[in-house]
């Protein structure tokens, strides 16, 4: 539920490091709180997002999230398949339900992200 | 709002079941079990089974009774016949809402009060404080729960639990005393969904026995139980006003489209002045439908624009699993009522483009079993 290579921020974006970018999305705890997504709002490409400063927004039947960015740095993909097909964020918050990829301005920051188990710490989890 | 939540009898069952609880109208409710959009579904095409015992249940009884009613609400009581119930708005004497609510005619001097679960002290407070003659008034909210069956299944399912002439049930009538699963209810085709269905008022004992025999015989009809969330989305594709949301004691129910449960020719009621002086005058907002060419949702409290200028506000907005389409409750002014009309909806500092849409937004195909 919760793959041990990605890194977690405390408002339930993971970060994935893909060679020099990072991929991010928000975890199966986020998507499981908000239930049924209907709407996905990211930002564009070339734009900038800093650490943990909010990049998008996500919105279930019954709530609105903002999306947090677990790094700084120039979004250089978003997934519009995304923005038409939200509810795979319930389905496969991992894989299809990626949201953006960030070139990083400074990696460092990935240091000051969770990992799987101190994240499920938080939301106080344990791996089955 | 210190006051501890109240559990329905069958708090139990929807732990159970893993549904998610939250706070609603001081009791602690289920919202979801195995999804919104799914127990929606579910509802629209095979059978739900909600929990609602937290709505009130007061009875009025004795001669009085009648005529209490008939001053505390607006709508025609005296047209109700034994056995039939009334939907009707409650209002203030400047005709603002203080609840919406259903009357049953239960017997001969019995009605019975069913109001929502957020308003009930204050409803009962209110029709004690009117009280006059010959009635007793008693709160049996905590002994009764509430059953709501819905779905175009809904008397399929029943059926399996009584031996009561369902059939014969026409909308909005009643039987009482009758036996659901072995267990003495009133049943009702009422609901709050928009589809065919059933309520079961049963006592509280015996909800959890009532609530496993009903899952139980829709199994093979693919019910599901459904909460809150499932609830407000299939109320709102429905047409279906949320007192609290879309209608308060500020709000008259001409405003909202609820004339037709204003009989201002039935004799004095309160907030009766006030509603005619209103109808002679005309309104200066109404209550619409509206579509967005967006899945983002409008909550209730944001601005209505029109051609740029704030006209009016959401007081309910969803996604409606069934119309597949991002819609919504708000007040224009009349001059914007209009179906066809363009509106937009400021969404977090963006205008998202509407359309005004007739009510409802969904109607459930008619005829045929």
């Amino acid at each position: 539920m919760y793959p041990k290579e990605l890194r977690y921020s405390k408002e339930h974006e993971w970060a994935k490091v893909e060679g020099t970018r990072v991929r991010v999305g928000i975890t199966k705890f986020a998507a499981d709180r908000l239930s049924d997504v209907v709407y996905v709002e990211l930002p564009k490409v070339g734009s900038e997002v800093a650490f943990m400063q909010t990049f998008g927004v996500v919105e279930s039947v019954k709530a609105v999230s903002d999306l947090y960015s677990p790094v700084s740095g120039k979004v250089v993909e978003i997934n519009q398949a995304l923005v038409e097909k939200p509810e795979v964020i319930n389905t496969d918050p991992y894989g299809e339900a990626w949201m953006i990829v960030v070139e990083p301005r400074d990696p460092g920051e990935l240091k000051r992200l969770l990992d799987a188990d101190a994240y499920m710490a938080l939301i106080g989890e344990r791996q089955s | 709002m210190d006051e501890p939540l109240k559990r329905t009898p069958l708090y139990a069952a929807h732990v159970a079941a893993g549904a998610r609880m939250i706070p609603f109208g001081g009791w602690e409710m289920p919202v979801q079990y195995s999804g919104i959009m799914e127990e929606h579904r579910a509802v629209r095409t095979r059978a739900g089974l909600f929990d609602v015992s937290h709505m009130g249940e007061v009875d009025l009884v004795g001669p009085g009774a009648g005529p209490l009613v008939q001053r505390l609400v607006t709508n025609d009581v005296g047209r109700v016949a034994l056995n039939q119930a009334q939907y009707t708005p409650m209002c203030t004497p400047e005709g603002g809402v203080i609840d919406d609510l259903l009357v049953y005619h239960v017997g001969r001097d019995h009605f019975m009060l069913v109001v929502n679960a957020a308003n009930t002290v204050e409803d009962l407070a209110w029709i004690r404080e009117h009280a006059a003659g010959d009635v007793r008034i008693t709160d049996r909210t905590a002994e009764i729960a509430l059953l709501a069956l819905q779905g175009p299944r809904a008397q399929e399912v029943l059926a399996r639990l009584t031996a009561a002439p369902l059939e014969a049930i026409r909308y909005y009538w009643f039987l009482d005393g009758v036996e659901v699963a072995g267990r003495r209810a009133l049943v009702s085709r009422t609901g709050y969904t928009g589809e065919d269905g059933f309520e079961l008022y049963v006592n509280a004992t015996h909800a959890a026995h009532v609530w496993n025999a009903v899952l139980e015989a829709g199994r093979d009809a693919g019910i599901l139980p459904a909460g809150l969330g499932a609830r407000d989305t299939l109320r709102l594709e429905a047409g279906i006003l949320l007192h609290g949301n879309d209608m308060d004691k500020t709000i008259t129910p001409l405003e909202v489209g609820l004339g037709w449960t204003v009989k201002l020719g039935k004799g004095e009621f309160i907030g009766a002045a006030a509603l005619a002086r209103q109808k002679s005058l005309g309104l200066s907002r109404r209550l619409v439908g509206f579509t967005l060419r967006e899945r983002v949702i409008a909550r209730h409290g944001f601005p209505i624009q029109e051609n740029g200028r704030v006209v009016g506000s959401v007081t309910s907005g969803s996604f409606g699993p069934t119309v597949e389409n991002s819609i919504g409750l708000g007040f224009v002014p009349p001059t914007d009522a209009e179906p066809g009309r363009r509106i937009a909806i400021e969404i977090r500092g963006r205008a998202v483009e509407g359309t005004v849409t007739k009510l409802p937004f969904y109607k459930r195909p008619t005829g045929g079993a």
